[in-house]
């Protein structure tokens, strides 16, 4: 029977993932994501999850066995946030090339130093090159809607690379949410038992892991890049497929939200998108034509899509919780590439808001608003990010 | 003794890239005769790796993963994991890495992976030093032995710590077997190998595999040289079980340890230009040391725990 | 011919690698003095000696000339010899 629940974000992920039938799950803590390890472990020591479950020694070892469990045939989970993630990052490149699928929840958090267990995106951005597919949740119950797509994605034939839930700490995991859930059934009709073409098989004896010479490298580099540019359709149609079944639709790559007709459209990830959907709604009674586009699908990055959304808009103002140091915000530079040269294209700025989990308000959306509306009646657009809420007299 | 043999029926054929003599190729053939088809082996990167490795020609006829340098141990309990939700566990799983990835870069991986008891045989297939880089120290490399970033020169005798007690600090966390081998001893690796696949829970076996390369000795002299080691008392053979030393390899006859130096490169700075009469003694003073606390020269070394 | 998925290898595909053009020197074997004790046999770290129908076999497509054969034969019975070009 499915059913609704009051329950915490963490917990949520944890029934997604149990729903999922993993078979290898490793777990090491660190703050926020501990209790949805913690969850998991309880439910396997009642008897309700069916997997084996390694506490390991560190990060490096939580994506190692998940990868281990993975090439041997079986479906593999764990989760981390800030350091943990960074530690598990050599990792995560040598499963993406050795198309290792498994799912892994980036509970978003600051990276040291200082160290900081506050929400941001530094962590989960830090990675967005490594072949990992990342997709923002903004709710509790899209993580666990996520969660249970996120396994079909990664284990696809044509995808096989791991895919990353990445959910913001403390504001989702740890605060409580009316979630929906699926009947076992029902996942079950939708996600069939792991079956990967190729895995550690002593019936078909096969060598994992080999060294590639300058003639083949590129080519193997590039067999990434075509497994995440087939995604972004067979993502969007697995998104779609759920959707049917629970009657919850969450958008596909993107969530364009009262785009239309927009004059200045925002652009953010994860929860902040709550906060920005608010401020438009307020915006737009005020008559001013406002928009928001929810990147959820980050790599690979949707930006036929995102075009499609903002192409009318005079101005986008990219709201970003990371940044990448000497430059501006990924998400930022990754619109701009995309937009540049582009005929009738808008003007794309760059806001750094929210680092160490200072407050995403109203205020903040205000701000941005603002000054992007200001920068319309500027000769050259701004040469830096604009970091919202900054106080630089404090700043030796 | 007349054997009929299938050319390449065994799991671990020819066309691999090692260098001619390699003791660690050696003794990979003959730990996998031992430990029977049924296995998923695991190695971190090094030498193994890399010469089993280029793409498109594998040596191995089961299944075998590389993954990275520091995690042989963590992707081995992965692949048990895997096997036992599978309710594959029929098949075992072995691991077979060099110095550097298990005394040093790997040492976390192991030591989490004995910790937790996880049914996996590892296998150290230990030249002392990073030798698929060309021979840098590790907490392997014996005292005195000049490596690439340790040379001796004017100012150095070469590395001056210890080896690091690898097999007594597997052993330290409880493990159900722990031995020491030589590639100049195939039969004793062989039968060490097939001892330990009876047990389950974490295994170690440590085998000191000379490298012709790098060691400094001809091609030829590799088992040689692995014999010399094990006679003069600088590489104990030995097995402990549940913390207890059950039994040691006597030696036959004691050399000093003079015969084992002199015949590799990487000890050459101890004898040129006048030996260097101060190292040698403490060189002898570690193979005594080895002699007295395993009892390799006493007709019964058996029942002494693994303290010094 | 294409990459394949991963990097994925078959097992055993390192046989079409013929690594006997890597010596200067071969083993040549003495039947009359082989007394069958499989030494050679198991010392090679290439797995080139083999046994067919009893009687010793070196696999030249693979023999790196290493020499170890030559060493350990307690009859002596395989002596190095150099590498005619």
């Amino acid at each position: 029977m499915s059913y609704v629940k009051v329950v915490e974000g963490s917990e949520a992920v944890a029934f997604a993932v149990k729903a999922c039938r993993p078979q290898v799950i490793s777990a090491y803590p660190i703050s926020p994501q501990t209790h949805i390890v913690e969850r998991l472990a309880q439910m396997r020591a009642d008897g309700e999850l069916d997997a084996e479950y390694v506490r390991v020694e560190s990060e490096f070892s939580a994506a190692s066995v998940i990868s281990g469990g993975s090439a041997a045939g079986s479906r593999s989970y764990t989760a981390s946030s800030s350091q943990g993630l960074l530690l598990m990052t050599e990792v995560l490149y040598a499963s993406v090339g050795l198309r290792l699928p498994f799912v892994i929840t980036g509970v978003n958090r600051a990276i040291s130093a200082p160290i900081s267990i506050q929400v941001d995106h530094q962590d989960t951005m830090s990675l967005r090159d490594s072949g990992v597919i990342q997709i923002y949740v903004e709710s509790s119950q899209e993580a666990y809607d996520t969660h249970i797509a996120s396994f079909k994605i990664a284990e696809d034939p044509g995808i096989l690379l791991p895919v990353m839930v990445c959910m913001d700490g403390w504001i989702l995991t740890h605060s409580y949410e009316r979630v929906s859930f699926m009947e076992q059934a029902e996942v079950d009709r939708f996600l069939p038992p792991f079956k990967p073409p190729n895995f550690l098989d002593e019936k078909n004896p096969k060598t994992w892991g080999s060294y590639a010479e300058d003639n083949v490298l590129m080519e193997f580099k590039y067999s990434i890049q075509k497994a995440m540019l087939y995604g972004k359709r067979r993502i969007k149609e697995i998104f779609s497929e759920l959707s049917k079944i629970t009657g919850r639709d969450h958008g596909g790559l993107i969530e364009a939200y009262r785009t239309e007709g927009a004059e200045v459209i925002l652009v953010a990830l994860g929860s902040m998108a709550g906060t920005i959907k608010d401020a438009v709604d307020r915006l737009r009674s005020e008559g001013k034509p406002v928009g928001l586009v929810k990147i959820r699908c980050y790599r690979p990055f949707p930006h036929e899509d995102i075009w499609e959304a903002i192409k009318g808009a005079r101005v986008v103002a990219v709201m970003e919780a990371d940044f990448s140091m000497g430059s501006e915000g990924a998400v930022g530079m990754d619109l701009k590439a995309k937009v540049c040269g582009r005929p009738g294209a808008p003007l794309v700025l760059d806001f750094i808001t929210g680092l160490g989990g200072r407050e995403v308000n109203q205020q903040t959306v205000e701000e941005v608003v603002a000054e992007a509306q200001k920068a319309l009646n500027k000769e050259l657009p701004p040469a830096e990010s604009y970091w919202v809420g900054l106080d630089p007299s404090i700043i030796p | 003794m007349k054997k009929k043999a299938v050319p390449q029926a065994d799991a671990f054929v020819s066309g691999h890239r090692a260098c001619q003599g390699c003791g660690m190729a050696l003794s990979v053939r003959h730990i996998l005769r031992a430990t029977g088809n049924e296995v998923i082996v695991v190695s971190p990167t090094g030498c193994l790796e890399t010469f089993t490795s280029p793409y498109g020609y594998s040596p191995w006829g089961v299944p075998w993963i590389h993954h990275l340098f520091e995690n042989g141990p963590a992707i081995a309990t992965g692949v048990v994991a895997a096997l036992k939700a599978q309710k594959r566990d029929h098949v075992r799983v072995v691991a077979i890495g060099g110095d550097g990835g298990t005394f040093d870069i790997g040492f976390g991986s192991l030591s989490g992976m004995l910790e937790r008891g996880d049914d996996v045989l590892y296998l150290c297939v230990d030249n002392g030093a990073y030798m698929n880089t060309g021979g840098q120290r590790s907490g392997a490399t014996p005292t005195y032995s000049s490596t690439t970033t340790e040379p001796a020169g004017r100012m150095s005798r070469g590395k001056t710590q210890l080896k690091k007690d690898l097999p007594a600090i597997v052993a330290a966390h409880g493990v159900p077997y722990v031995a020491t081998a030589s590639a100049a001893h195939i039969k004793d690796l062989q039968k060490k190998v097939k001892k330990a696949m009876t047990f389950k829970g974490p295994r170690y076996i440590q085998i000191d595999t000379p490298c012709p390369s790098v060691w400094g000795f001809p091609s030829d002299r590799t088992l040689e040289v692995g014999r010399l080691g094990v006679e003069c008392g600088l590489v104990p053979l030995f097995e402990i079980e549940d913390g207890k030393i059950t039994s040691v390899r006597r030696i036959k006859k004691k050399i000093p340890v003079e015969g084992y130096l002199k015949a590799q490169g990487r000890f050459k700075h101890l004898f040129a230009k006048g030996q260097r009469v101060e190292e040698i003694k403490q060189i002898q003073a570690l193979a005594d040391a080895n002699i007295k606390r395993f009892g390799l020269l006493k007709k019964d070394g058996a029942g002494e725990s693994i303290k010094k | 011919m294409k990459i394949t998925v991963g990097a994925v290898v078959q097992g055993k595909s390192s046989l079409a690698y013929k690594t006997g053009n890597w010596r200067d020197q071969k083993p040549v074997l003495d039947i009359d003095r082989c007394k069958t004790c499989g030494q050679c046999e198991e010392v090679c770290p290439d797995n080139a000696v083999h046994v067919i129908d009893e009687v010793y076999v070196i696999d030249y497509d693979f023999c790196k000339g290493c020499g170890l054969c030559a060493y350990e034969c307690p009859a002596q019975a395989i002596e190095m010899v150099k590498e005619e070009k």
